[in-house]
């Protein structure tokens, strides 16, 4: 059902596919599993996820393996259904595999309950959407803080974190604003900034951009770029080849396979 | 974390000021309701025990029995049965507390220039026992001033009033027809009987005065009326019953022959009373209580709403980090919040409410803080338990569908 739903409004969101992404490069043996580091934030092998619909199983994803290391910024490209953002899901902690090993930050997310896996979200994953996704009758401030309201932080320094991070996100003397009175790049500066409030390792960001016209796309690139040299991995779905260019790695799905994985920045490789 | 949770839940509910309010308002009702009906009850319930304390409790009246001469039926009391000796045979019974014979009559008493007709009372002192009637100046006569059949009364106030206007009757003589007598002291005031009738319309003497001075009875043993007082409501049932046996042994009435004696319950009619009062504000609370128990569908009802409108909010928050706890408890602090709130404006309104009662009508309130308080965990409880079923449906929300709902 929930599958049913979800391929349909996939469709509906791109109407023509893409004639680059059929001639998609077949995966060169060089290029696969480039970033076998020891210190990787995300490690997935053979990860399978089927869904169940009326017309019996559907296969979402089908045995896939990576690794993303620390300080890496990845794009996740592919058509519509190639499961790429299934895959986000499961890398959001959101979603469960049918089958496969994911660990996130050194932890089998499989062994790990309800509360551990809210846990990681709050502290360990910060999410951005493509609807930015504010709480319309919170300020810009309290938005941003929110997620630390659920690990136990005083007033006083969840007000401050947000302050700062909306500083840094260039929206300073917004805070008391509401998110209906600003621009859609505005609010999705304040979504990454609560993406951030506690300093994830994990950027997760599902079509960023696809809400907001071509020059503000390019200012919050030029946002992740930021925060990627400070450090935080960043993952990123888009269809858009421009904005993927902005990633250091290109990993595309199809069918629900990964099939090609490129290193598209040298320097990216820590 | 409290703190910022109770913000979100007063943030939320002042989005939709409007359906808080009606929502809060089906508490109000409820809550105000229990109130009202229990203050009204409970004031009902309290007015006919003060009636029944008045009248004196657990009380039986045995009267003299009718007698049939040639066919010619007396009424009760035209044989006088009963002595003085079968009161004083009644009180060794096991279970009786005392036992006043009773020679009661009518006579005119004169004080000055004043005169008034009104009910003499000739018994023991026993009597002021049995009807819990005390004496508030002056004494009470004794034992031995019915031996020697003195010439002393107790005055009834409103017979007081009648006779010596705003003068302190005790240690006045009066005349009861032609005889002086001294007042000893006055009675406390009792009010209205059960029939309506005014009790402090009335003057007690000494039995045997009452009846060698004032009505001149021809059998001096005899009496009229004997009033037994029980000790305790329980024992009741078994005295009627060795009572009877006692009497009818003394009257050597054979197997199968009527009694020569009435026995009233006196207590059982105002029983009765305080029963049916009883049921009657239980039937009025039960009845509010559905008011609170709609009131709290209401809160279920909208809570429901809340959740379905708020759906992506929850996704959203579950994707930040929430718990299913933290999402349990937003939602149930709302629906917390909403009744006890209610339930205090709601409680305010019903004491208001029984106090208006009061003051239009007279009729007597009585707003205990027990009933507040179980308005209050009743409020409390209806929270909870119609709060937590549409909590716990948005804290079991998957957080994929819901971040994807519209």
């Amino acid at each position: 059902m929930a599958a049913e739903q979800y391929s349909v409004q996939a469709e509906l969101g791109e109407a023509s596919p893409k004639p680059a992404e059929s001639i998609a490069p077949r995966p060169s043996a060089s290029s696969w599993r480039t970033a076998t580091i020891s210190d990787a934030v995300i490690r997935i092998e053979g990860l399978h996820k089927l869904y169940e619909t009326s017309a019996g199983l559907f296969p979402a994803l089908k045995d896939v393996s990576l690794n993303i290391a620390a300080g890496e910024f990845v794009a996740i490209m592919g058509p519509s259904g190639s499961g790429k953002s299934t895959f986000m899901n499961l890398l959001g902690c959101l979603d469960k595999p049918s089958a496969g090993r994911y660990v996130l930050d050194g932890r089998d997310v499989e062994k790990l309950g309800k509360d551990e896996l809210a846990l990681l979200r709050n502290r360990t994953i910060g999410f951005v959407f493509q609807g930015f996704n504010l709480l319309p009758r919170m300020s810009l401030l309290e938005n941003v803080a929110l997620p630390l309201i659920y690990c136990g932080i005083t007033s006083d320094e969840r007000q401050q974190r947000a302050q700062a991070l909306l500083s840094k996100v260039g929206l300073d003397g917004y805070a008391a604003s509401m998110p209906n009175k600003i621009s859609g790049g505005q609010q999705q500066r304040v979504a990454i900034a609560r993406a951030l409030i506690n300093r994830p390792r994990l950027l997760l960001a599902d079509e960023p951009t696809g809400n907001l016209d071509s020059q503000t796309s390019k200012e919050i690139m030029a946002l992740f770029e930021g925060l990627n040299s400070e450090g935080i991995t960043i993952v990123l779905v888009t269809h858009e080849p421009d904005i993927a260019q902005y990633a250091k790695r290109q990993v595309r799905f199809f069918d629900g396979r990964v099939v090609s994985d490129q290193i598209t920045h040298q320097e990216a490789a820590v | 974390m409290m703190f910022a949770m109770l913000g979100e839940a007063w943030r939320a509910m002042g989005a939709n000021r409007l359906r808080t309010m009606l929502t809060m308002l089906g508490m109000v009702i409820g809550v105000g309701a229990v109130v009202l009906m229990m203050s009204i009850g409970q004031g009902a319930q309290y007015a006919i025990k003060q009636t029944i304390a008045a009248m004196g409790s657990n009380l039986f009246v045995l009267l003299s029995g009718s007698t049939s001469t040639g066919g010619v039926r007396s009424g009760g009391g035209g044989n006088l049965t009963l002595t003085v000796s079968d009161a004083d045979a009644i009180a060794e019974l096991p279970g009786v507390q005392v036992a006043a014979p009773i020679h009661p009559g009518n006579a005119q008493i004169v004080y000055g220039p004043n005169n008034w007709n009104t009910s003499i009372i000739g018994t023991t002192p026993d009597y002021l026992e049995a009807r819990s009637w005390p004496v508030i100046s002056g004494s009470a006569f004794t034992d031995s001033d019915v031996r020697s059949a003195t010439r002393v009364a107790l005055i009834g106030r409103t017979a007081a009033e009648n006779l010596f206007g705003n003068e302190d009757p005790v240690g006045k003589t009066f005349r009861i027809r032609q005889s002086p007598f001294t007042v000893l002291g006055t009675l406390a005031a009792k009010g209205q009987g059960m029939d309506g009738r005014d009790q402090d319309d009335t003057i007690i003497i000494p039995l045997t005065t009452a009846q060698r001075q004032v009505f001149g009875s021809q059998f001096q043993g005899s009496v009229r009326m004997i009033m037994v007082q029980t000790t305790t409501q329980e024992a009741m049932p078994a005295v009627e019953k060795s009572m009877t046996e006692l009497l009818r042994q003394r009257h050597r009435i054979r197997e199968g022959m009527d009694n020569d004696f009435f026995l009233r319950n006196l207590t059982a009619a105002a029983d009765s009373a305080e029963e049916s009062t009883r049921v009657m504000s239980l039937l009025l609370g039960a009845i509010a209580s559905v008011s609170l128990l709609v009131g709290g569908i209401g809160i279920m009802n909208i809570m429901l709403v809340s959740v379905t409108e708020r759906t992506r909010e929850i996704g959203i928050r579950m994707a930040i980090g929430a718990r299913e706890r933290d999402i349990l408890l937003q939602f149930l602090l709302e629906a917390i919040i909403i009744s006890v709130a209610g339930c205090f404006i709601g409680l305010l309104l019903g004491i208001g409410g029984a106090l208006t009662v009061n003051a239009l009508t007279g009729t007597m309130v009585i707003i205990s803080g027990s009933s507040a308080v179980v308005a209050f965990g009743v409020a409390a409880t209806v929270g909870i338990f119609f709060g937590f079923y549409p909590a716990h449906k948005a804290a079991q929300l998957d957080p994929i569908e819901a971040l994807r709902y519209q």
